[in-house]
């Protein structure tokens, strides 16, 4: 297939994921705030999505102070934040169009759909009417478009690359949102209480409160998320489940210059594979996780010079 | 959809018109009688009905002809739609005969005359038509100058314009012989008469037009580069923010073909690649829809943003066919239109079946005397001009106007060209306050390669507001389904 649909189609499906694990993040945020806390806890919390993404000069740039509703127009509404969810949806669709033949009809009309309705709410409408309400819109036509993609596409080379985009971004997403919140949440050590409403937030956040439950049966630890959200290969928005899929994907589209990627991912997805949440809380979840967001960040470099943007 | 019908109000009120449904009497003709029996047995809720689901489906598949405006517009992502009419416009089968065989020899002479004035020019060394009407033509493409192409073709999609005036003859008003759009409205058109009535193709036997595509795939394919096989064709389009962008996704989708753009492909040792995820693929035929100054930035136009570098250079070598051919704007060009008639007769030894609309070459003392006197009447037209543009049409015009034209044409009537204002032919259209006769064109797409084939019919395009005979999308034109009667 054209290395530019290829690029197109990888890329609608990275920004479809990204506008939904944001909404993700900013959602848990969002519930996390709504327990008894000081004002300043609070808005260090908002302040850690910015520094998450890099985006404190960007946010400064517009915004004087960072508060709840600051970060939530910038991460939303604002389109000069070229990592809002308004920016994300509208770089979706504009990738989707560039290849509306290569899509099917319920695809493309799904991602225009998002758009148009998208471009319908004011963030002050957003704000009123309750920001959980928006979130779970743009989880909801997340889904609608991935069901009508997954469910209408040929299995060819073009649906490989809508997989991969979003393999890629959602191991990525679900690594930041880990490592942002388990430290806001552990701050006593692994030894402490917990508390099981903050817990349950990070866990619905990320579809993963009745995962746990079935899986673990038991209460709610820090290690055990950890455990969850990175090494558990049954667990969709794992770190390990996403590598995997990156792996098989790979395999499918495999080309005379990929060997190199196909390689990294392996052992990127060995690594996990093997790996046990004990070592990795004893090396550090932070650094773990920092890596494996490097590591990801390389494959997608790899990819796009294998694939995507081929030199001549 | 560039080119426009030149009439005036006037002229509508004054001149009787050919009615493609009614006679002179008011009597309907023939072939029109099943469908108004029709018309008149179907409840008018229905038809609102339809015609609202029409809309509705038009604007969820997406088929419009404007894609975006800039990021700061409200109109950004919103498509405009061209109006579709469900009265159709309606061919007997003997008519449409007469025109087939009269679009298959134009076509052919218009081919044959590319062939030559890029070889021998036997047709200038014979006087028919001056030299430096075609050397000194900036449509001329010198760089062509001695190239064979497969088959000797160079025009494989011809978008002839007909109109009917008078007493119903037809007239061809343009050869669009570089890249004629309009063929995705014609076959969408169809699709969605047999979905919104299917019952009216039980009642008529109209001449199928949706596998336009396959013949389209089929013709590219037969004008390969000698000794390739198995083709690979690709459409070439200048990319998402064209105006015809619908035509050029609909079109490779539908023939199973790449979308490519120019940044997609390459040239490497006179041959062209594009770049695809498993690597460098060989293009043998490209289906290009950008024009010639496009093409080749290190050829034509420098600052081409669009185009392959080395494009002309793999062109010449033979290993790669581009269709349309470079240079074939010279044979449907305002000065060479009066010759059609000429290289039909030179190249064929026959007469032009297609009437031409009667011209006057400005360039010519006796025709510029005729034209200077008869202003008022005529439409006159810049040689190069295109799309309405520099354009007197006499009877719409104040004595000002003409007076400030006339001095334009005597400082330099070499530039004009002056035409008869038509009378064009209309057909009961649905318009806001019901039925009402709107005049109309019919854009027939002839294909050229080992043999000349068309699908019956073509694209009807209808102008919607009163009086007005400008049938372009961008003036409020719309369409209507073409029927070509089997007998």
């Amino acid at each position: 297939m054209l290395s530019r649909t290829a690029d197109h189609l990888y890329w609608l499906a990275r920004f479809t994921e990204r506008a939904e694990n944001l909404a993700r993040l900013l959602d848990v945020t969002h519930q996390m705030s709504l327990v008894p806390q000081s004002v300043a806890a609070e808005n260090q919390n908002w302040g850690a999505i910015l520094a998450l993404n890099s985006l404190e000069d960007a946010f400064a740039k517009s915004y004087a102070e960072v508060n709840a509703e600051n970060v939530l127009r910038f991460m939303v509404s604002d389109p000069d934040n070229q990592t809002s969810i308004y920016s994300c949806l509208r770089a979706a669709r504009e990738n989707a169009h560039a290849v509306r033949g290569t899509l099917t009809a319920e695809t493309w009309e799904s991602c225009n759909a998002t758009w148009i309705e998208l471009r319908e709410q004011k963030f002050e409408q957003i704000l009123s009417a309750g920001v959980g309400e928006f979130f779970e819109w743009v989880k909801l036509r997340s889904a609608v478009t991935r069901g009508v993609t997954f469910g209408t596409m040929l299995q060819d080379d073009a649906l490989h690359f809508i997989r991969l985009g979003g393999l890629l971004e959602r191991g990525d997403n679900t690594a930041r949102i880990l490592d942002v919140k388990y430290h806001v949440l552990n701050t006593n050590g692994d030894e402490g209480t917990t508390d099981f409403y903050q817990w349950g937030a990070l866990l619905r956040s990320l579809s993963a409160f009745e995962v746990y439950r079935k899986v673990y049966r038991d209460l709610i630890t820090p290690a055990r998320v950890a455990e969850l959200l990175m090494l558990r290969q049954d667990m969709p928005r794992s770190l390990l489940a996403c590598s995997s899929g990156i792996v098989r994907v790979l395999k499918a589209i495999t080309n005379a210059q990929s060997s190199e990627t196909e390689r990294r991912a392996g052992m990127l997805h060995a690594h996990l594979h093997f790996t046990r949440i004990d070592d990795v809380l004893a090396q550090g979840l932070h650094e773990y996780l920092t890596d494996f967001m490097d590591r990801i960040y390389d494959l997608g470099d790899g990819i796009s010079r294998d694939f995507l943007v081929p030199a001549t | 959809m560039d080119n426009q019908i030149n009439c005036t109000a006037a002229e509508i009120m004054s001149k009787p018109f050919f009615n493609e449904m009614y006679d002179e009497a008011g009597t309907l003709r023939p072939h029109y009688n099943a469908y108004a029996d029709w018309l008149a047995g179907t409840p008018s809720e229905r038809i609102a009905r339809k015609r609202a689901e029409a809309d509705i489906a038009f604007h969820r598949v997406g088929i419009t002809f404007a894609v975006y405006g800039d990021e700061s517009t409200q109109d950004q992502g919103k498509e405009r739609l061209i109006p579709f009419d469900i009265i159709p416009r309606i061919i007997p089968a003997v008519d449409w005969l007469a025109l087939q065989a009269g679009l298959r020899q134009r076509v052919k002479a218009l081919n044959a005359f590319l062939h030559d004035i890029y070889h021998d020019q036997e047709i200038l060394r014979a006087g028919h038509i001056p030299r430096e009407q075609v050397l000194n033509n900036a449509q001329f493409r010198p760089e062509m100058m001695g190239i064979d192409v497969p088959a000797g073709i160079y025009a494989h999609i011809a978008g002839v314009d007909l109109v009917r005036a008078g007493a119903g003859e037809f007239y061809v008003l343009e050869d669009n012989l570089r890249v004629p759009s309009g063929v995705s409205y014609m076959i969408e058109d169809r699709k969605m008469m047999m979905r919104l009535f299917p019952e009216l193709f039980s009642r008529h036997k109209i001449a199928p037009v949706q596998h336009y595509p396959d013949m389209l795939l089929e013709n590219l394919r037969t004008v390969a580069p000698q000794g390739v096989v198995d083709p690979t064709v690709v459409l070439l389009t200048p990319g998402a923010y064209n105006s015809a962008y619908f035509e050029h996704t609909f079109l490779a989708q539908q023939m199973g073909i790449e979308l490519v753009e120019g940044r997609d492909l390459f040239v490497k040792d006179d041959i062209v690649y594009m770049r695809t995820t498993q690597g460098p693929q060989r293009v043998d035929v490209i289906y290009r829809r950008l024009d010639d100054d496009f093409l080749d930035p290190l050829a034509f136009r420098k600052d081409s943003m669009l185009g392959v570098p080395g494009l002309l250079s793999a062109y010449r070598a033979g290993h790669v066919t581009l269709a349309n051919a470079i240079g074939t704007g010279v044979a449907d060009d305002k000065s060479i239109y009066p010759y059609v008639p000429d290289m039909v007769r030179f190249y064929l030894g026959e007469e032009s079946l297609l009437n031409n609309v009667p011209t006057f070459m400005l360039r010519k003392p006796d025709d510029l005397k005729y034209a200077l006197d008869h202003l008022p009447e005529l439409v006159v037209k810049e040689v190069h001009g295109a799309g309405g543009y520099g354009m007197l049409v006499g009877p719409a015009s104040t004595s000002q106007e003409i007076e400030n034209f006339r001095a334009r044409i005597i400082a330099e009537p070499e530039k004009y060209i002056a035409q008869p204002t038509l009378a064009l032919s209309n057909c009961p259209t649905f318009v806001e306050s019901g039925i009402a006769a709107r005049h109309l064109d019919l854009r027939p797409f002839v294909l050229s390669g080992k043999s000349i084939d068309m699908v019956p019919g073509g694209l009807t395009r209808v102008a919607l507001r009163e009086a007005s005979l400008v049938v372009n999308s961008s003036q409020g034109g719309g369409t209507k389904d073409t029927w070509v009667l089997e007998n």
